[in-house]
């Protein structure tokens, strides 16, 4: 029987049962890789932070690498960051103006950038920031390191390269994350405030005053501390994929995109679930 | 130049004939997926000694050098250090024996955001902490002069050729004062005279230091001018161990291809 012209029907063209079996299991096998790669990932990150935890805990303590590393995260994102929170700041100063102008609610202007600043785009702006610039290098600087066997010679000179490269790394993140997030939020209610009082007269003492009215430390402080989660998330992910990373400049570059991606999808996450504790636990 | 690593061969005999192996290898088997790389290779190294370990790609020269410094484990076999089985020691108590361990690379992997100085001088940082900032840095000018590289301090390692990065990353190898040297292709990628010029080095410093070594090279004319004693490696065993003499004399079929294409 010809092949072209016929009408394909299931059990009169034996063909087409086989394909269907051939690409069924074919199917399956993509699932159960798929299956096993998501699981081995996990357990590869959960073996990767017991070893950096061990190692962190335990001396000697690598003080001179964690201050290069402070510096590296906290002090060269600042300007980014400072000039992020201030471009929000005058985004939501003039979104926040005209809507509460519509509503009749043009007094509630400074609670409202107050509120919107410190416990919204701050905090997760700043995670997300970081993600970028700092998951980003670090993830690229480590897999380099890893490809060019600098890792391998580290730990050939017996010196625990999850300590001195990772401990420090993660430990600097979780501890500028929410020193960028209090510089974020400055700078946003610094130029909103700033945006809003080119249109209409406004004191910083009462704009400060009028914002922060009635408002409590656990207001604002978790929201700001929270980031410390984030920095843990942006250390861990891209220290985990710079030093599990193969395959050269490829690989290299493959980090950096994971460890960007990775992190940042994993930092919305934990904004959420931060988000209902932090209702929970404070409200 | 001959006449220098034959004078230097007859210095770099082990210093007691008798003595323990420094470096024991029994059995071991490392595979990787499903690429067997090893299979129950066994060799011993004594104080004084060069092995060279030759083969042809792929046979598991450098996953050996790897295996004895503990960056990875082996499947099964043991690889003892001094004496001590090193096969699944946690990272903690690997460090103490890495401290008597030096390991030239193959690409030297020196950590290029620091100069020359701070490279070698980097395991005196971590583990010579009684050091003064002086000393470490008479020392690390001391173990450069020795590798030849004195007046490079400064220099990054982007800065400097392959055969000079070599030298860098053997002066850092050095600066604990191992007990057991581990170089994987010393050679690999230099031309003839930088090639001779590491072959001089490594003689010199091992009549200097009496070190136990273990080498890993392609390079026949390399193995034969600095090792007392050549390995070679095919389908993941040691086909043949003895002096070049002995490999020259042998009757199998892979010793004498080998030595006939090298």
């Amino acid at each position: 029987m010809s092949d072209h012209g016929v009408i394909a029907v299931e059990g009169i063209n034996p063909s087409i049962p086989k394909r269907r079996a051939e690409a069924m299991p074919s199917a399956a096998n993509s699932g159960v890789k798929l299956m096993n790669g998501f699981f081995e990932w996990f357990g590869s990150l959960g073996i990767f932070c017991w070893k950096v935890l061990r190692a962190a805990v335990t001396p000697p303590y690598e003080w001179r690498e964690l201050i290069r590393q402070l510096d590296e995260v906290g002090s060269k994102s600042f300007p980014l960051i400072a000039l992020a929170g201030a471009a929000i700041g005058v985004v939501i100063s003039m979104e926040a103006r005209y809507s509460l102008t519509r509503f009749g609610a043009k007094s509630m202007f400074p609670a409202t950038l107050v509120y919107s600043v410190i416990q919204v785009m701050g905090p997760i702006m700043t995670g997300l920031i970081v993600s970028g610039r700092v998951g980003a290098g670090m993830g690229a600087e480590l897999a380099s390191m890893k490809v060019s066997e600098q890792i391998d010679a580290i730990e050939a000179s017996a010196i625990n390269p999850y300590r001195l490269l990772a401990a420090t790394r993660i430990l600097a993140c979780i501890l500028m994350l929410p020193l960028l997030t209090l510089a974020a939020d400055s700078a946003g209610l610094l130029t909103g405030w700033f945006a809003q009082s080119l249109v209409e007269p406004l004191s910083f003492h009462q704009f400060i005053e009028t914002g922060f009215h009635g408002a409590t430390f656990s207001a604002f402080l978790p929201q700001t501390f929270k980031t410390a989660v984030y920095g843990l998330i942006i250390g861990t992910i891209a220290c985990f994929q710079g030093m599990r990373t193969c395959g050269g400049a490829e690989g290299v570059g493959r980090a950096a995109t994971n460890s960007v991606v990775i992190a940042s999808l994993f930092v919305i996450l934990a904004d959420v679930v931060l988000v209902k504790f932090i209702l929970v636990v404070f409200s | 130049m001959a006449a220098t690593y034959d004078i230097a061969m007859q210095q770099t005999k082990p210093e007691q004939d008798g003595c323990a192996p420094v470096v024991v290898v029994e059995d071991v088997h490392k595979t990787f997926g499903i690429h067997k790389v090893l299979d129950g290779i066994s060799l011993s190294v004594k104080r004084g000694e060069t092995l060279a370990v030759l083969g042809r790609s792929g046979t598991g020269k450098s996953v050996l050098l790897r295996l004895i410094i503990g960056l990875d484990a082996p499947d099964s076999g043991s690889i003892c250090i001094r004496g001590r089985n090193i096969a699944g020691l946690p990272l903690d108590r690997m460090g103490e024996i890495r401290k008597k361990m030096g390991f030239l690379f193959q690409h030297a992997a020196l950590y290029d955001s620091l100069n020359v100085a701070e490279n070698v001088a980097f395991p005196l940082a971590h583990h010579r902490k009684e050091m003064s900032k002086s000393e470490r840095r008479d020392r690390v000018e001391q173990l450069l002069t020795e590798v030849g590289m004195e007046g490079t301090l400064e220099k990054m390692p982007s800065d400097i050729s392959g055969g000079m990065q070599k030298r860098v990353g053997l002066a850092r190898a050095l600066a604990l004062e191992p007990e057991i040297l581990l170089l994987d292709e010393p050679t690999a990628g230099l031309d003839p005279i930088s090639s001779g010029e590491i072959d001089d080095l490594i003689l010199k410093l091992q009549y200097e230091r009496q070190m136990a070594s273990i080498v890993v090279t392609h390079d026949l004319h390399s193995a034969k001018t600095i090792a007392n004693r050549l390995a070679l490696l095919d389908k993941g065993n040691v086909v043949i161990d003895g002096t070049f003499e002995d490999l020259q004399k042998s009757g199998i079929d892979f010793v004498k291809e080998f030595l006939k294409q090298s």
